[in-house]
């Protein structure tokens, strides 16, 4: 089997011209990357790593905004044997402090010997690695200005079982999880979801995801540059101020597919005027694939009615399960078939944990399916013990393939927790019908908002820093907004301040706080009394029990609780 | 020019943050501290074309434009009189 740094190697030598990625920014013309660019360019950053002595298998964080540069520095430390794993860069909101100690705790744990990053951002990394592992940052605009290393480059030696990236997600407790993937992983993966999705040549993929994300990262870059299909890459930066531009770009490229997070089928639907899709042609689109966050057949209906003027096919609408952990895809629906969906009755899936089937009704759930799990994965529901489930019982959802993650990087403690008889333990829950996945929650206290994976302690241990906040007595925990299709964060904190207008500037600094130090924007601040939150016999703080109570209490009372925007 | 500020405090207050009772200073941070999140610039913008009939480009929906109410009133203003 062939390693990365080969297959780009290749293509560059046999079409050297032919166009990897067209890259889409803001205020730009549309700039056309071909293989050979691309291949040329990752050797710029290949050569600057050796300069500095970074050696093969040594970690190179790379800072760097949604940009070629930071496309090239990924290959090229490809190119060069280390191991790239992509930062998100600093945003509007986020406090430089917070943003510093959170590449101080990253550092700890990955031990990465390099980061790439602007000229300007240096003294703010430099500042970040004081005392770390990290022997040398990079100035992106240097490795530009650079040759190409023509010999001898490392990452050619490397075998397919070695580690080519690390991929975190977000948050204290996210970036102390690298998963981290060898060539062979992601190649099998490649393997099976490109028959799971039908690629073909002809199909043209657009994408506005993040590359720090699997998702964007695997679906939305390496699966279509690998196989040689075209990418239209545009920033998620751009895409959020006017979600036009992915139908613009589906229209000018005649794009065949796209992977969304389920609240950009709301977003897109809600946020994009009437004005902005004259003339727009959206026919060519085969699937439009939901991934990455519960997904709701109410999204689906949305996007579909607003859209379908414009030429989208009902079948395009499709859905996938996917974690970094088995590098993307575990299963996929919706290809040249509808999304199956599964009426269940509600008492069964609450209270006695089965998934019957029930008639549509206002007692039933619609459960949309995930689809079958792709060739080389298999997927096994599991109870407490650990014993497998029969069909339509709801348990852990566990899976086992060729293409898992080699480890949680520097981290054999959380690997080894992570497997049970070598089957991968996802912390889903869902059950199996026909052969189909189905999610249904989740065992792990784990929040996801726009698809970004939201750990509920790091949001806790902002909050309990807050002045007012009664230490150690805070809670965090998502409720779904259908509004916006996606979990919003709920914090509820106990404070034993009674004046209403000190309260209410409490709860204020909380969403402060929150904003500053983390990837969310927390709305929702409650304070309560002193003995409010309810505790488990062990004395912590009971999450989903505290979740139900707040349910119960303040949900049905707020007015604007209900989204405005429909 | 305090009509147009006390119409987008509300509009954010209410239909953004969803707490009517949330105060906005005219010169309270909203991009810099994350009271407005990238997902809501949209509505904002939106929201300005329909009740005031000026577009805010999408290129604009940055801190460099405008952080606060002031500064969004100012552009607000100046862009109706220049019409």
């Amino acid at each position: 089997m062939k390693t990365l740094p080969h297959i780009i190697r290749q293509i560059a030598w046999e079409e050297p011209e032919k166009m990897a990625i067209v890259f889409q920014q803001r205020g730009t013309p549309d700039q056309l990357i071909t293989y050979q660019n691309l291949y040329q360019n990752a050797l710029r950053t290949a050569r600057i790593l050796r300069e500095n002595a970074i050696r093969p298998d040594e970690v190179v964080i790379i800072v760097l905004q949604h940009s070629q540069e930071l496309i090239y520095a990924f290959f090229g430390a490809m190119f060069a044997g280390a191991i790239p794993s992509i930062m998100p860069f600093l945003t509007e909101k986020l406090s430089p402090e917070h943003y510093r100690k959170s590449l101080r705790s990253l550092f700890e744990v990955i031990q990465p010997a390099a980061v790439i990053t602007y000229a300007e951002f240096e003294s703010e990394i430099q500042q970040a690695a004081k005392g770390s592992s990290v022997r040398k940052i990079l100035i992106s605009e240097k490795i530009a200005g650079s040759e190409p290393l023509s010999a001898n480059l490392a990452g050619l030696e490397r075998s397919p079982t070695s580690i080519v990236l690390l991929q975190h997600s977000s948050g204290t407790t996210g970036l102390q999880k690298g998963v981290a993937l060898s060539h062979q992983a992601v190649m099998k993966q490649l393997d099976a979801y490109q028959k799971a999705i039908r690629l073909t040549p002809s199909d043209v993929i657009v994408s506005w995801l993040p590359l720090y994300h699997d998702m964007g990262l695997i679906a939305g870059f390496l699966m279509p540059i690998l196989l040689k299909v075209p990418l239209i890459l545009m920033s998620p930066f751009d895409w959020v101020r006017s979600p036009v531009l992915l139908m613009r770009a589906i229209h000018e490229y005649h794009a065949t597919l796209t992977w969304l997070p389920n609240f950009a089928y709301n977003f897109c639907a809600q946020k994009i005027r009437p004005s902005d899709m004259e003339g727009i042609d959206l026919s060519s689109m085969r699937a439009v694939i939901n991934c990455s966050e519960p997904m709701m057949q109410a999204s689906h209906e949305m996007f579909l009615k607003r859209f379908q003027p414009y030429g989208l096919k009902e079948s395009a609408l499709a859905t996938c399960y996917a974690m970094a952990e088995n590098v993307f895809a575990v299963s996929q629906d919706g290809i040249e078939k509808p999304v199956t969906l599964d009426w269940i009755d509600r008492k069964g899936l609450l209270v006695e944990k089965v998934a019957r089937p029930s008639l549509q009704s206002s007692d039933a759930i619609c459960m949309v399916s995930a689809g079958k799990p792709i060739e080389n994965t298999r997927v096994q529901i599991l109870d407490e013990k650990g014993e497998k489930l029969p069909e339509r019982v709801i348990g852990e959802i566990a899976l086992q393939s060729d293409c898992m993650l080699t480890e949680y990087y520097k981290r054999p403690d959380l690997t080894q927790k992570a497997f049970l008889d070598g089957w991968y333990l996802t912390g889903d829950l869902g059950y199996l019908a026909n052969g189909e996945v189905y999610i249904t929650g989740r065992k792990k206290d784990l929040i996801i908002v726009g698809g970004k994976n939201i750990y509920p302690q790091d949001v806790e241990r902002i909050v309990n820093e807050v002045e007012g906040v009664y230490p150690g007595r805070v809670v965090a925990f998502g409720v779904f907004n259908e509004g916006m299709g996606t979990e919003e964060v709920v914090v509820v904190a106990e404070t034993e301040v009674q004046d209403p207008q000190h309260r209410l500037e409490i709860a204020n600094q909380i969403c402060y706080q929150v904003n500053r130090s983390s990837d969310i924007v927390l709305r929702k601040a409650i304070l309560v009394d002193r003995g409010w939150l309810l505790k488990t016999s062990s004395g912590k703080i009971a999450r989903s029990a505290n979740r139900e109570k707040y349910l119960h209490e303040f949900q049905d009372i707020a007015p604007f609780a209900a989204n405005t925007e429909q | 020019m305090k009509d147009i500020l006390d119409d987008l405090a509300n509009f954010i207050a209410k239909t953004i943050l969803q707490n009517p009772s949330r105060m906005i200073a005219p010169d309270e941070a909203l991009i810099s501290s994350g009271l407005l999140d990238s997902f809501h610039l949209v509505d904002l913008a939106l929201y300005i074309e329909e009740r005031f009939g000026v577009k805010i480009e999408d290129t604009e929906l940055n801190r460099q434009t405008f952080d606060n109410l002031e500064q969004l009133s100012a552009i607000i203003q100046s862009r109706r009189q220049g019409k």
